[in-house]
């Protein structure tokens, strides 16, 4: 299945991928984001002094438990204890606000994200999606998007939370004492190394995961589209039988994952504690020993610097353990953006032309005139360099002059392709798959530019047309049906935005379309989903022709329209088709020859070449490919 | 459902149980730390001597120790735990689907099949994780906490009945709440998903239309709507913060403002280290709450995909064994008798009513009729890949359904109309047929499958390597290769539903040819859109509606059957394929 790609690969990010998801958040939410990163900042600090003024009560109870002076103390811890309720009040109602804030602005963040990330793959040119998986790109959507989530609501406040109380302790604990802060700095730095260890073990295990967790999905994938085959075979035990043996991979990289995973909390915590003990033993020799203190208060050591120490060290360690535990999901968010952006940043497709599709009456001089209202006429405006317009009447005719072309650099698909389709001819290309026949058509529309010669269209080179102006001019019915999930109804108006529903009706009748669709339980309204999965493909097969009949374009490209319906069926079909091309330049691509036979002219091609070309009578009699085809001597792949 | 999920633990019961000891030390040590902690700050404050300094802190020390040393093995009991729960999951999901009949595999889809293997057992098993690491720790936390506050605090630690309730209460609103919410929201969002991939299918129909506008108008609506519901269960779940906030803030003014009052007094020989501590405990037991919460959270979230690895397991294989198995086929005989047969039994209508059909073994028989005429049904029914709905199908003489289910399918052998290679050599394809075949005979097989010329120009031969689905042959080659392998088996009966479809026509009738010279005995059914392909079957039968239209050889049906003949005029007119082609 083409939407099941492979699970994305953990890469490391880029460096500044974090600073440019900040820039964005910032640009989306100028004056938001500033405003909760304040209410952020402003909780941290209202929750550590209080900690401090905690000590000070301490201190007082301290003094006044000797004599048991409750009055004396009563005032003094009475004022301390209502300083600290009014802080508590303003860091609680500034929770409120920062936690309610971030849940609005994460969502409205994505949500933006999303849409950037929508319109911009809009306009991406389709060589974008003929060579990334679209799973890939799903999940970009999914994952990605998910992990960014992740990083802008828990991982970034967290950030800043725990980043100014470890700087805003940092400067009490210097205040105190310089020796008792590098006491505290070394233990510190021991637990980021640990942990960094732990972490990096971790992550080289869950990238390990990942992998095995991919080869299980592809190998699963692949068993579960081919089950009744492995039924059919008696194949079940041999499968059971090396699914275990990629299960136990899976379970063994996942277990050695998630235990450095486990264990990282533990070993912090742990740590902390034991550097609690130290500080407690260091305090207590510092003060026994009558040490020098170095501090910016100027303090010598005594009991009322370390008993704060002690308060600060915990919240110190306890900080830094949430900042080491943000760090992996701030790496995984920021290659979750790095993907995101570099969709973002992938190239739009170029769109130079300036002439464009305007509706059009004429005169009785036969003079093109543009007009605003829908005349069903259209002609081409071309406005030239010295500020003239001319205008030239949409007909029709189609010329590819001397094409070359490759996908790829040094890998030639069409060489030398003249083709010339007068207004209502039929054009049809026959060829093995791999010939270039779906080729020509991506250059017609211009889904890929050509290289080398030129293609014209009413005596216009298509490079001189604005895309959107062409693709109106040209209406494709495809072999792989794609339905939107909507109504019949709408689905067929999305060849034209404009049609009232008696002309969608209309064109479902000239289709062949409509017979079937008032059968169907809510006639016209009736919800497709799924890509239609609930219409056979031949009914799907009609209504996107019907879409394609309401556009009403000069020119059709039938792309094996109709290579994947049974033959009873096909006939059908193909009277809708047949009215449908009547009057038009059509395009036909197709490897059922009965498809094909009526057509003015047919190109039979081979290797990115045309190989014969003439009508069917003409291409019977000369005994060549088509005839061999034709009499199925041939086999078309 | 809970527990036959749980009997996925299997032998790894053990370590799901230490990690619950392991877990059940660490929470008793965690508790006793802020206790000498607070011991070891009085010790501090009063300025002790250092020795005695040392000697809490040792104990402090190896506290850190104890609970480091359990916490660790935790860790790794956990992480093994739930691996291989996870394992067992997997394997029991991926054993019972082998086991599923036809009936069973169109029920789910694969892709779903897929989501569940993977997806959600990674969420069962983050959820077992969680589970087994904190659901045990957190309530024991929760109660040694308060049993110490009491012990240490006395009458201080009536501040917490106050508290605890609150949150509790608070908490369980919140997730109440947030959770509906959360799971619209999913739904919503996986809509919004499903329309994405639509989009990017339908590039070029998009792009052909020129209609990107329409479509970014379309989606922007449906993203900012999702985004007001997010934002709106997002808020709800925002209030867990404040809250647990308060009720930590609160507690301490009450115990800063009654502990002071006593130890000042010296009432219940509160002290200095034991205000400490309680504010510690009082952190401490909050902090269980919250994960208690969290965790009441993750489990309803992942409930969801356990619902769905359950559904799999529950699923009852419709094919039944028979008791006393017939283990030989004795010919390639096929027999029908007034068959009914209807995918499922809501279906209004019958696939195939009032077959009534005699086969002899080695005849070669055509069918041929539209689609949903009911030709797959047909022929579907005779290696029981369903069971009939009504009547009986006889095969050599028996009843399929009294065969045993290897010997049938092993005489009995299908090409699939929706057919597939597997990743691996031509060889290991092959093999698929007959595990033990020797080079000569899947030389043969694709000889008369008329492979091997093409295997021939592979530079691997049969060696090469096809990849998944197939990709690198084109559809003739595979059809051709899956018609090999299926020869492998040697059967009484070969099936081709229509397999030879993206064949030429004179591969096609050298194919029928060999069959003919070299597979004499074998009852050959071969189901086509191509009136060559069956014109010259001993018998052809056409199908119309899920009714055996008429039953004749080619000249008879000329005459007889309206439809056989439209359609071979169809194919035939203008053109003189059939003499050219032999």
């Amino acid at each position: 299945m083409k939407h099941q790609g492979k699970r994305p690969e953990f890469k490391k990010p880029k460096k500044g991928t974090f600073g440019r998801v900040i820039k964005t958040l910032f640009q989306c939410y100028p004056v938001l984001v500033p405003v909760a990163v304040f209410c952020i900042l402003f909780s941290a600090v209202a929750a550590v002094v209080p900690d401090f003024i905690i000590q000070k009560v301490i201190a007082v109870i301290e003094e006044y438990s000797k004599t048991g002076d409750w009055a004396g103390a009563y005032p003094k811890i009475i004022e301390y204890i209502v300083f600290i309720a009014i802080l508590y009040a303003v860091a609680l109602a500034v929770t409120v606000a920062h936690s309610q804030l971030m849940a609005y602005i994460t969502q409205g963040f994505l949500s933006k994200l999303r849409i950037k990330m929508f319109k911009g793959m809009q306009v991406l040119p389709i060589r974008y999606f003929d060579t990334h998986k679209h799973g890939d790109i799903m999940s970009h959507y999914t994952n990605d998007i998910d992990t960014l989530r992740q990083l802008v609501s828990q991982s970034l406040p967290s950030l800043i939370r725990a980043g100014s109380v470890v700087i805003g302790v940092l400067f009490a604990m210097l205040y105190y004492s310089l020796w008792m802060t590098l006491v505290v700095i070394f233990g510190v730095i021991l637990m980021m190394l640990v942990s960094k260890k732990a972490g990096g073990g971790s992550a080289k295990y869950f990238i390990r995961q990942q992998k095995s967790m991919g080869k299980a999905e592809g190998y699963i994938q692949e068993m579960m589209n081919g089950q009744k085959v492995i039924k059919v075979f008696n194949h079940e035990i041999e499968c059971i039988d090396e699914f275990e043996k990629i299960n136990e991979e899976l379970c063994e990289d996942s277990r050695k994952a998630h235990s450095y995973a486990n264990v990282l909390g533990p070993i912090i915590g742990n740590i902390g504690n034991i550097l609690y003990v130290i500080m407690a033993v260091a305090g207590g020799l510092f003060i026994a020993t009558g040490a020098k203190n170095i501090s910016i208060s100027g303090f010598a050591f005594s009991l009322s610097i370390v008993v704060p120490f002690l308060n600060m060290t915990k919240q110190f360690t306890g900080n830094v353990n949430q900042l080491s535990q943000q760090i992996n999901s701030i790496v995984m968010g920021c290659a979750g953006a790095d993907r995101i952006f570099s969709l973002m940043d992938e190239k739009e497709e170029e769109d130079d032309g300036y002439v464009t599709l305007v509706n059009a009456e004429i005169d009785e001089g036969g003079n093109v005139i543009e007009t605003e209202k829908h005349t069903g006429k259209w002609a081409w405006k071309h406005p030239h360099g010295d500020g003239t317009v001319t205008y030239t009447p949409l007909k029709g005719d189609v010329e590819i002059n001397d094409v070359t072309f490759g996908y790829v650099e040094d890998k030639v698909v069409l060489h030398n392709i003249s083709v010339y389709a007068k207004p209502g001819q039929k054009v049809a290309f026959v060829g093995a798959t791999g010939a270039g026949k779906t080729t020509i058509t991506n250059l017609i529309n211009r889904f890929y530019d050509v290289e080398d010669g030129k293609i014209r269209y009413d005596g216009i080179n298509i490079q001189k047309i604005k895309k959107s102006d062409l693709r109106r001019s040209l209406g494709i019915v495809l072999q792989d049906t794609n339905l939107f999930s909507g109504t019949v109804m709408e689905n067929i108006r999305y060849g034209n935005l404009d049609a009232t529903d008696e002309e969608c009706i209309n064109a479902a009748i000239l289709a062949g379309a409509d017979d079937f669709i008032t059968r169907l339980p809510k006639g016209y309204e009736t919800e497709l989903s799924n890509n239609g999965s609930n219409l056979s493909q031949g009914q799907r097969q009609l209504i996107s022709i019907a879409r394609a009949a309401v556009a009403d374009p000069p020119v059709m490209i039938l792309d094996e329209a109709t290579s994947s319906i049974d033959t009873r069926t096909e006939a059908i079909v193909q009277r809708g088709m047949d009215r449908l091309m009547k009057g038009r330049t059509v395009f036909v691509i197709a490897h059922r020859l009965s498809t094909v036979k009526n057509s003015d002219v047919i190109m039979v091609m081979e290797n990115g070449r045309i190989i014969e070309r003439g009508d069917h009578n003409s291409l019977i009699e000369e005994k060549g490919k088509y005839h061999q085809l034709y009499t199925g001597a041939f086999e078309l792949q | 459902m809970i527990k036959k999920l749980f009997g996925a633990v299997g032998k790894y019961k053990f370590q799901t149980i230490l990690t619950l000891i392991f877990m059940t030390g660490e929470a008793v040590i965690e508790t006793l730390i802020p206790f000498i902690t607070a011991n070891l700050v009085n010790k501090v404050a009063r300025g002790a001597l250092i020795d005695e300094i040392l000697k809490t802190g040792g104990f402090l020390a190896i506290a850190a120790c104890i609970s480091l040393a359990f916490g660790g093995m935790a860790a790794f009991t956990a992480a093994k735990a739930s691996s291989g729960f996870a394992k067992n999951l997997r394997g029991m999901l991926f054993r019972k689907v082998q086991s599923y009949s036809f009936h069973n595999i169109d029920k789910f889809s694969s892709s779903s099949l897929v989501t569940r293997m993977t997806t959600d057992v990674a969420n069962v098993q983050m959820s077992f994780m969680m589970i087994i690491r904190t659901a045990v720790r957190s309530p024991l936390m929760l109660i040694f906490s308060v049993i110490m506050a009491y012990v240490m605090g006395g009458a201080l630690a009536t501040a917490f009945v106050v508290v605890i309730p609150i949150l509790g209460v608070g908490l369980y609103l919140v997730s109440r709440k947030a959770m509906p919410a959360f799971r619209r929201v999913f739904k919503k969002y996986d809509k919004l998903n499903e329309s994405i991939e639509e989009n990017v299918q339908a590039m070029r129909v998009v792009k052909g239309f020129s209609r990107e506008k329409y479509e970014n108008d379309k989606f922007e609506k449906a993203a900012e709507d999702i985004r007001d519901d997010f934002t709106k269960a997002e808020r709800i779940v925002a209030i867990n913060t404040p809250l647990m906030q308060f009720c930590m803030n609160f507690n301490w003014i009450v115990i800063l403002l009654i502990g002071s009052k006593m130890a000042i007094l010296h009432i219940g020989g509160v002290d200095v280290g034991q205000i400490s501590a309680m504010l510690t405990y009082g952190m401490q037991i909050l902090m269980s709450l919250m994960m208690l919460s969290m965790i009441y959270v993750m489990i309803t979230m992942s409930a969801e995909s356990a619902k769905r690895i359950f559904e799999v397991l529950e699923e009852v294989p419709s094919l039944e064994e028979p008791k006393e198995p017939v283990f030989e086929v004795k010919d390639g005989s096929i027999e029908f008798n007034n068959v009914n047969f209807k995918y499922s039994k809501e279906a209004k209508r019958n696939s195939l009513s009032d077959v009534n059909l005699k086969i002899e073994s080695g005849m070669t028989v055509g069918v041929i009729g539209g689609t949903g005429s009911g030709k797959s049904s047909l022929v579907q029914l005779i290696p029981r890949l369903y069971d009939v709905t009504e009547g009986e199908i006889k095969v050599g003489g028996i009843d399929v359904r009294n065969y045993d289910i290897k010997t049938l399918r092993d005489s009995v052998s299908m090409v699939l109309q929706k057919n597939l290679l597997f990743s691996g050599t031509i060889k290991e394809n092959l093999r698929w047929g007959n595990e033990n075949a020797t080079d000569e005979e899947i030389e043969k097989a694709c000889r008369l499958a008329q492979a091997e010329e093409f295997i021939k120009t592979f530079p691997d031969r049969y060696d090469t390597k096809i990849e998944q689905g197939g990709t690198n042959v084109s559809g003739g080659q595979k059809q051709r290769l899956c018609i090999a392998r299926a020869l492998l088996k040697s059967p009484k009966i070969l099936i081709l539903d229509d397999s030879t479809s993206a064949v030429d026509t004179k591969t096609d009738s050298l194919i029928r040819n060999g069959f003919k010279e070299f597979i004499p005995e074998t009852t050959k059914i071969i189901i086509a859109q191509r009136v060559a392909s069956v014109m010259e079957a001993d018998l052809i039968i056409v199908m119309e509606n899920g009714k055996i239209d008429n039953i004749g050889t080619h000249q008879e049906l000329l005459q007889s059957s309206e439809i056989y003949r439209e359609v071979y005029e169809e194919q035939t007119q203008g053109g003189d394929k059939d003499e050219t082609s032999r």
